[in-house]
C-alpha cells in the first residue's frame, strides 16, 4: 500500500508536483503515467524518501519511508537502470545491498536466477547492456522480498522477450498480494499490464481509476468510412444529424451509428464504399487527449 | 521463458502475505559489512592504493639512493646524522605531498563514486538512515587506510635506512624522532582520505572534490607564508605543514620566525580527522537525491 497525500514538491518557483493525492492498492498492478516531465520520477523519489516533499506526505505500508532505519524488506525499487557502480560485479552489488539490510546472502543467488542474470553474475556492471541493467535493478528490488515494489520506466532497453518476462513478473508479484507501481510515459506499455492507472500531467492528478474506467473516457471511437468524394456523404450524415469528422487519411469518422447504418446511408446516396471499419478509442488516444488538456490548463493558469 | 514458479518458502499467493517486513533489525555492523564489500569489490581500490604506495616509496627510496650513489668519501657521517638528514630521507616531503594527493583523491572518489554512478539512490532507498551509512563508510575507509599508511611508512623507513646504512648513516627506529615520524607518516594517509571524503560528501562531484582536496591539502600550505603570525598559524593548521613539523626531528625554535610545537601538529591531525569525519556523516542527512 502506498498513500500519496497532498504531495507537493517545489524547486524554487517551479512546482514539479502539485497537491497530488492517490492510493496504490495491494494485489494489483498500478500504472503510473504521464508525459515526460510530468513529475513521475520526483513523486517516486519522494515515495522512497530520497527527496523531501515541500508539502504533504507519502506513506509506504503506513509510514513515510524516510522514518525507517532499513527499507529493503518494506519496499523494493528500480529507479534508474544505472543505479549501480559500473566497477562492481552484479553479485558484489547485490551482496552489499543485501548485507546493509541483514538480508540473507542466499537471496542474492535466488534473485539473480530469477531475473536471468545468473550467468553474468560475476561480470562487471559497467559492461552490461541497458536491458541487463534493468534486470539487475529488478533483482535489487526483489532482494528483500518486499510487500511493495516500485519500478520507474522498467521496460526501457528491454527486448521483446524481456518485456514479456517483466509483464509476467508484475502480474505474478501482484498475484502474490504485493503492491506493484510501474511508471511509464507510454500508454501502450501499460495497456496489457496494469489493472489501475494513475495519470498525472504537469505535476497534477488527471486520473486515478481502473484501466476500464479510464478507457471509457475516450471520445475518439466510431466508424471509419472512405468513399471517392467525401463531401456528398458528409452532407447525408449531416442531414441525419450524425456527428462526422474528416480524418487525415481522406476517410470520415462517424460517431453515434454502427457500421451497418453507415453502409446503408452510403448506398442510399449511391456512393461506392471503398473502406469501412469499426474503430474504438485506444487508451493511447484517451491518454493523449487528457494530458493535452492538462498542458493547456497549465498555460491557462499562468496567464 | 516466463518464470512462473513461486519463490522458495514464500508459500502460495493466497495464504501467505508477502514480505519479511516483520522484523528488519537495524544493525550498524551490517552497514559496516556492506561498506566493506563495496570498497573491496572495486578493483580501483586496490590498484589505487598499490600504485600510490609504490610512487611514494619510489620518491623516498630514490632520494636515499641518490645520497648513497653520490656520497663523497670522507664526508662527516656523524654530523649528517646529528642534523637529522637520514630521517628526512625516511619519508621525504615529496613523498608526503604525493601521498596526501593520492589519499585525498582516494577519499573523494570513494564517496563521489556513489553519487556519480547513481548507486547512492539504491543505497539510501534500502537504508533511509543516511548518517549511519556515511559513518560506516568513514570507518571502513579509515580501517583500510590506517594499515596501508602503517605498512607504507614502515617499509619506507626500513628501506631508506637500509640504503643509507651502506654509507654508515642509517638510523634505527629508536633514534630520537624516528618513531614519531613513522607514526605521523602512517597517519597522513587516513587523515587526507577523510579530508577527501568530506569534500566528496559536500560536493558530490568527483573531479570537483579531487580539485578541492588538492587545493586544501597541497595549494593552501604552498601559498601561505610562515613568516607572519596569522598566515603562519593558518599554514601550521594544514595537514601537510603539520606533517612537516614531525619531519623536523632536530628542531631549533630560533630557526623559525613563527615556531610551532609537535603537540600542535598532533592536534592538527586529530582535529582535521574528526571534523572531516563529522562533516561526511552530517551533510548527507535530508538532502535531495
Amino acid at each position: 500500500m502506498i498513500e500519496v497525500d497532498e504531495l507537493t514538491k517545489r524547486y524554487g518557483a517551479r512546482t514539479v508536483v502539485d497537491a497530488l493525492s492517490f492510493a496504490v492498492r495491494p494485489g494489483r498492478v498500478t500504472g503510473f503515467l504521464g508525459p515526460n516531465g510530468a513529475g513521475k520520477t520526483t513523486t517516486l523519489r519522494m515515495a522512497l524518501g530520497l527527496c523531501r516533499p515541500s508539502e504533504g506526505a507519502v506513506r509506504v505500508m503506513g509510514r513515510p519511508l524516510g522514518e525507517r532505519a532499513r527499507a529493503l524488506t518494506c519496499v523494493g525499487a528500480l529507479l534508474d537502470a544505472g543505479d549501480a557502480h559500473g566497477g562492481r560485479s552484479a553479485v558484489a552489488h547485490l551482496r552489499a545491498l543485501a548485507r546493509s539490510n541483514g538480508v540473507a546472502q542466499a537471496r542474492v543467488d535466488e534473485v539473480l536466477d530469477e531475473v536471468g542474470l545468473a550467468d553474468a553474475a560475476r561480470r562487471r556492471v559497467g559492461g552490461f547492456s541497458l536491458g541487463m541493467r534493468q534486470r539487475l535493478g529488478i533483482a535489487g528490488a526483489l532482494l528483500g522480498d518486499p510487500p511493495v515494489v516500485v519500478f520507474d520506466e522498467p521496460l526501457n532497453g528491454l527486448d521483446p522477450e524481456g518485456v514479456r518476462w517483466v509483464r509476467g513478473l508484475f502480474r505474478r508479484l501482484a498475484g502474490e498480494g504485493r503492491t506493484v507501481l510501474v511508471s511509464s510515459h507510454l500508454m501502450g506499455e501499460m495497456e496489457h499490464t496494469a489493472d489501475d492507472l494513475v495519470v498525472i500531467g504537469r505535476g497534477r492528478l488527471i486520473a486515478a481509476e481502473t484501466l476500464a474506467a479510464f478507457a471509457a473516457r475516450g471520445s475518439g471511437g466510431g466508424v471509419w468510412v472512405r468513399v471517392d468524394d467525401p463531401a456528398p456523404l458528409a452532407r447525408v450524415f449531416a442531414a441525419e444529424g450524425v456527428t462526422v469528422r474528416p480524418e487525415r487519411d481522406g476517410g470520415l469518422l462517424v460517431s453515434g451509428i454502427d457500421a451497418g447504418r453507415v453502409g446503408e446511408l452510403a448506398a442510399g446516396a449511391g456512393l461506392v464504399v471503398r473502406g469501412l471499419a469499426e474503430r474504438s478509442s485506444s487508451l493511447e488516444d484517451v491518454f493523449m487527449e487528457l494530458t493535452a488538456d492538462s498542458v493547456e490548463y497549465g498555460t491557462e493558469r499562468k496567464r | 521463458m516466463t518464470d512462473t514458479r513461486t519463490r522458495d518458502g514464500a508459500g502460495t499467493a493466497e495464504t501467505s502475505p508477502p514480505g519479511r517486513e516483520a522484523a528488519p533489525r537495524a544493525r550498524f555492523t551490517d552497514l559496516l559489512a556492506a561498506e566493506w564489500i563495496k570498497l573491496r569489490t572495486l578493483r580501483s581500490t586496490w590498484w589505487g592504493l598499490l600504485v600510490s604506495g609504490l610512487v611514494v616509496l619510489a620518491f623516498n627510496i630514490g632520494t636515499a639512493w641518490d645520497t648513497y650513489r653520490y656520497w663523497r668519501p670522507g664526508s662527516d657521517a656523524a654530523g649528517y646524522i646529528a642534523d637529522g638528514i637520514p630521517l628526512y630521507h625516511a619519508f621525504t616531503t615529496n613523498g608526503a605531498t604525493v601521498l596526501a594527493l593520492c589519499a585525498g583523491a582516494f577519499g573523494a572518489l570513494a564517496v563521489t563514486g556513489e553519487y556519480t554512478s547513481g548507486l547512492a539512490r539504491t543505497t539510501f532507498t534500502a537504508v533511509p538512515a543516511r548518517r549511519p551509512v556515511m559513518a560506516a563508510k568513514v570507518l571502513v575507509l579509515t580501517a583500510v587506510t590506517v594499515p596501508f599508511g602503517a605498512v607504507l611508512a614502515a617499509v619506507s623507513f626500513w628501506a631508506t635506512q637500509a640504503v643509507l646504512h651502506r654509507r654508515g648513516v642509517g638510523v634505527p627506529l629508536d633514534h630520537p624522532g624516528a618513531l614519531r615520524l613513522v607514526v605521523a607518516s602512517a597517519l597522513l594517509a587516513p587523515v587526507c582520505v577523510l579530508v577527501g571524503a568530506a569534500l566528496g560528501a559536500l560536493l558530490r562531484h568527483g573531479p570537483g572534490a579531487v580539485f578541492a582536496s588538492i587545493g586544501l591539502l597541497q595549494l593552501l600550505p604552498l601559498v601561505l607564508t610562515d613568516d607572519r603570525y596569522w598566515p603562519a598559524l593558518l599554514d601550521h593548521a594544514t595537514v601537510l605543514s603539520a606533517w612537516v613539523r614531525f619531519s623536523e626531528t632536530v628542531y631549533d625554535p630560533a630557526d623559525f620566525a613563527q615556531p610551532w610545537s609537535v603537540g600542535g601538529a598532533w592536534t592538527v591531525f586529530a582535529v582535521t580527522a574528526v571534523v572531516a569525519g563529522l562533516v561526511t556523516v552530517a551533510v548527507e542527512h535530508r538532502r535531495d537525491l
